[in-house]
């Protein structure tokens, strides 16, 4: 608790220490980073502690995309109302998708969960009214009222941070509440929860549908960042995109997803724009092939450290 | 070295708001991977090219080119822009082929009021209501190949037309341009996926149909993945093929090859213009690049000479916006096209001319001009546009 | 609605059907007898189409640079299997999906790095023309050349799991993986081969396919999905499953794209119609798929039990 206190206020100051330098751009990027670590949170209550393995979390992700940008495309700018739309489409999609999915087991779940997100991708795509496959771009940001001016980019890093804070704490309470313990029971051993009387399915589904909520609040605030939104927000490969930021950052811990989604991103954004001497000399090109050190990362934290980097760090101090 | 200027700026803490005017720089973001990378590739060697035989300048400033590869995604598109217009602080941007890319990333330069000078992709919707001041283009509109081919169907008097573009934006545009000139019958209009690479379905619907003519437009890979489907089908033979001049051009004749011979085409520019821009072109390209250009490479060539006229034009003092906008507009300069100058909305009025694939006094396949099908053709949108 | 047209898009779907059964055909195998998720088997795909690219233009001959790459790319498929793959046979479904997706990534990049981001394999000029099938029925004869390939593999494979003492081996491993072992199967052994000979099935598709589409980066990714619904539709471990699956899937999905958007076009806008018409069509294979597992749960010819 005491270094999750300490993290968050380095992410306080991180804004005004940007501003001092005129270098808004880095803000912008690390609310993006913030964005993607809600969204790798929520798969990581499913995936991490609920052992679900979804392959269409982009779906929620998406849904909650759309759902606020058409509200503002369509002229209803305000967050109260376009936020809440999101988290309801999305909830609601989880809800359906799960209901359906959770009565297969084993890779027949996963295909399921496949084919939902890729039904959601191509009828999204085919929504031309709303772009289609060249996407929506947006007039503005979300307007939240309050004298607060989403478009300013500190502003938006603070919000964005704050439901951040508030997806883990959130996250951090239910683990701790009986809810918490019965999903982990699930996991642990489905047979033997089912033996004990525990109805599996609706605490599943529950699960599925609260980080189905969350996912989609991240495609809200994604939606509002990039004024932009496009069906690739819901493609499978978004979907593996997370589950590596999950399992980078250690599947079924706390900081997990933020963990994973900082790591991931600002990997990226590193070797492809900070070339580094030596490297580029043997390699001139190395910089267009970011993704290949990052598939090395994962397939070593898979092989080697299945507990992805929060697990690491916690083993260091005997935890 | 392959003509390729490209470094990238680092210095977070250098970083500052206000731009020194000791040189240009230039944000070129465009499809340089995939199937219709070479379309890209080509802007960008013209474009390269240009600026080295300008010594290295733009303007009688040094200039720097950031090169960006959008892969054919318009999110990638948008946030290489992004980096450009914020963080790397550019003075231009540029380089998009594809209309739905550059439609995401431009919002990002309107609104630092940077400016976007278009070397292929202008939609019609930046033509009219939504025209914008920093917006230029060095290409020609979306629409002017296909009005130019619709006219030319016309005059060849075909009476059913069978048609097919992508669902986007620039597909749109052409069908709608082709048919504001072509005043025969409309067999079809079929629009295919972005990027769609198998068309069996659409050849057995096309067979099926027997018109007497098919237009399509069908850029990169699309199109050279159509063309060869079309040929093996053996449709080539029943049905007479008009495509837009970027569809049959250096592009897609080196990959198809001897199948296109005799295809006509419409567009603003062709290999064999004789005026002293072009010959120098040609010449210099054909050098550099062990290649033939095509009308991408005369379109990069061009967006270089007009961004060099333009800072020419405010002797240097580009952060001055308004007076770099003025000088842009005079467009001053030799274009490979011969006279070249800008409509109200910032687009180009200019002649189209019909060609046709032949061969060279080489044996190399190429676009031979035959005649011309309009004279100072401007857009069919501009009177919705606001700008003066 | 001519029956031209319809005969054609049939043929469409059955080309199309057969070149997803090459790739199903090893992906059932793998998950049914090792009970592993390799979702790098799309890669496979595109190495062998860019093997094949390498050896076709190498040779100087479009059958000898085909035929070559086949046993290629089953070696590099069966030194994956061994140095990297074998160590995930005991690990969960969730690291096997993490291990694969990074491997194709790093598959992904590598193929960049050697060749860049695509490659040409040319259609042989003997082939480039049409076949008249029937009067007023010219069909491209390299699909025609595709369909008889992929029949004459099916029938291959048939012959090779029905018929001979390994197949007969295959077909136990798939069915039962720890009665085969305590019948002294050596079911490692048995298995880097399975993985060999799924890796030349997809270097078969994907040299076969590439005259056709665009060898390029990534192309693994949009068919590896198609394979993995064609395998819980066929029914995991089924090679008769995967045949089945395969050809539904092809003909349900062309006949779709092909006749949707008419439909559709019949009350809706040409722009409208041509966006839904697909996407809907797409859909279906997916709502087959829903369908199937409904009334099937194992899908049709599950091979366990």
């Amino acid at each position: 608790m005491k270094r999750s206190i300490a993290v968050f206020i380095v992410l306080l100051g991180f804004p005004l220490v940007m501003s001092a330098i005129d270098n808004l751009f880095y803000v912008s990027f690390a609310s993006r980073v913030i964005i993607y670590a809600i969204a790798a949170t929520s798969l990581n209550l499913v995936l991490g502690y609920g052992g679900m393995i979804s392959f269409g979390h982009a779906a929620f992700v998406g849904a909650g995309a759309y759902a606020a940008s058409i509200c503002i495309a369509e002229g209803v700018a305000s967050a109260w109302l376009g936020w809440p739309a999101a988290i309801a489409a999305s909830a609601l999609a989880a809800w359906l998708i799960g209901a359906v999915s959770l009565r297969t087991r084993g890779v027949y779940f996963i295909m399921i969960t496949l084919a939902f997100a890729q039904m959601a991708f191509y009828l999204v795509n085919s929504m031309k009214a709303y772009g289609g496959d060249e996407g929506l771009t947006l007039p503005q940001r979300a307007e939240l009222g309050l004298g607060l001016d989403l478009g300013n980019e500190v502003v938006f890093y603070y919000v964005a941070l704050l439901f951040l804070a508030l997806s883990l704490y959130g996250l951090h309470r239910v683990m701790q509440s009986r809810f918490g313990r019965v999903v982990i029971a699930i996991r642990e051993n489905e047979a033997r929860a089912e033996a004990i009387g525990l109805p599996v399915y609706r605490y599943q589904l529950a699960c599925f549908v609260i980080a189905g909520a969350v996912a989609g609040l991240a495609g809200a605030l994604l939606a509002s960042h990039g004024k932009y939104v496009n069906p690739n927000v819901l493609h499978w490969v978004q979907s593996g995109t997370l589950m590596i930021m999950v399992i980078l950052g250690g599947v079924g811990q706390l900081w997990g997803g933020a963990i994973g989604a900082f790591v991931l991103l600002g990997l990226e954004h590193v070797i492809s724009d900070y070339p580094i001497p030596w490297l580029a000399a043997v390699a001139p090109n190395y910089q267009q092939h970011a993704s290949l050190g990052v598939g090395l990362v994962m397939l070593a934290i898979v092989l080697f450290a299945p507990h992805g980097v929060a697990g690491l760090l916690s083993r260091r101090r005997g935890a | 070295m392959r003509g390729r200027i490209c470094s990238v700026a680092l210095s977070l803490a250098l970083a500052s708001g206000v731009q020194a005017a000791d040189k240009v720089k230039v944000g070129f973001i465009s499809t340089l991977s995939g199937p219709s990378a070479a379309l890209g590739v080509d802007i960008r060697d013209g474009f390269q090219l240009a600026v080295k035989m300008n010594g290295g300048k733009l303007g009688a400033l040094p200039a720097e080119v950031l090169v960006g590869d959008d892969q054919f995604k318009p999110d990638v598109g948008r946030q290489i822009a992004e980096k450009y217009v914020r963080l790397d602080k550019v003075d231009f941007l540029t380089g998009f082929v594809f209309s739905n890319i550059m439609l995401a990333a431009v919002p990002v330069a309107f609104e630092a009021r940077i400016i976007y000078v278009s070397p292929n992709a202008a939609p019609s919707p930046l033509a009219g209501r939504q025209c914008n001041p920093y917006f230029f283009v060095a290409s020609w509109p979306n629409d002017a190949y296909h009005e130019a081919a619709g006219q030319h169907a016309t005059n060849k008097g075909y009476k059913n037309a069978y048609l097919i573009a992508p669902n986007y934006q620039a597909g749109k545009d052409s069908l709608a341009g082709f048919k504001r000139y072509y005043k025969g019958n409309v067999a079809a209009e079929v629009y295919t996926q972005l990027g769609q690479l198998d068309y069996s379905a659409e050849l057995a619907q096309l067979r099926a149909a027997r018109p007497d003519a098919l237009y399509i437009f069908l850029p990169g890979g699309m199109g050279i993945n159509f063309i060869k489907q079309f040929v093996a089908a053996g449709l080539s033979t029943d049905i007479p093929l008009i495509v837009p001049g970027f569809g049959s051009d250096q592009d897609i004749i080196r990959p198809v090859g001897e199948a296109m011979l005799g295809l006509f085409d419409t567009a603003h520019w062709a290999i064999d213009f004789d005026n002293a821009a072009n010959r120098r072109f040609v010449a210099a390209f054909e050098k550099e690049y062990k290649r033939l250009p095509s009308v991408f490479a005369a379109q990069g060539w061009d967006t270089a000479m007009l961004i060099d006229s333009g800072v020419r034009g405010v002797k240097g003092k580009i952060e001055d916006v308004e007076a770099l906008r003025k000088a842009l507009k005079a467009a001053k300069f030799e274009s490979v096209r011969g006279s070249f100058k800008f409509n109200r909305n910032q687009f180009p009025i200019q002649n189209y001319y019909l060609r046709v694939v032949g061969k060279d006094s080489q044996g190399r396949l190429v676009n031979k001009t035959i005649g011309t099908v309009f004279k100072d053709h401007g857009d069919a949108y501009v009177q919705d546009c606001p700008m003066k | 609605m001519s029956w031209i047209l319809i005969l054609e898009q049939t043929l469409n779907g059955l080309q199309f059907g057969l070149m997803l059964f090459l790739l199903a055909a090893g992906l059932t195998l793998v998950f049914g007898i090792m009970d592993m998720i390799n979702l790098a088997h799309g890669s496979l795909y595109m190495l062998g189409a860019f093997i094949a690219s390498t050896l076709v233009q190498a040779t100087g001959s479009f059958v000898a640079g085909v035929l070559l790459a086949i046993p290629a790319t089953a070696m590099l498929g069966m030194v994956l299997e061994i140095s990297v793959l074998r160590t995930l046979y005991a690990r969960d479904h969730l690291s096997q999906v993490l291990a694969t997706f990074a491997l194709i990534l790093i598959i992904n990049e590598l193929t960049r790095l050697a060749w860049g981001s695509d490659a040409a394999l040319p259609m042989p000029q003997a082939l480039s023309g049409p076949v008249e099938l029937l009067p007023g029925l010219r069909y491209p004869a390299y699909r025609l050349v595709i369909i008889a390939v992929g029949v004459l593999v099916a029938l291959l494979l048939f012959v090779l799991v029905t018929k001979t003492r390994v197949g007969m081996r295959v077909r136990a491993g798939a069915s039962n993986r720890e009665m085969a072992l305590a019948m002294g199967v050596d079911i490692k052994t048995l298995f880097t081969l399975v993985f060999g000979v799924g890796a030349g099935l997809c270097a078969v598709a994907g040299a076969m396919l590439a005259p056709l589409f665009a060898v390029q980066v990534g192309m693994g990714e949009n068919i590896l999905i198609l394979a993995f619904v064609v395998i819980v539709i066929g029914g995991i471990g089924s090679i008769r499953g995967a045949l089945v699956g395969a050809v539904l899937v092809g003909i349900v999905d062309t006949i779709g794209r092909a006749f949707l958007p008419i439909l559709f076009g019949i009350f809706f806008q040409p722009r409208v119609a041509s966006a839904a018409g697909p996407a809907i069509a797409s859909v279906m294979i997916y709502l087959l798929m829903a369908v199937v597992l409904f009334l099937r749960p194992r899908g049709l010819f599950p091979a366990r039990g």
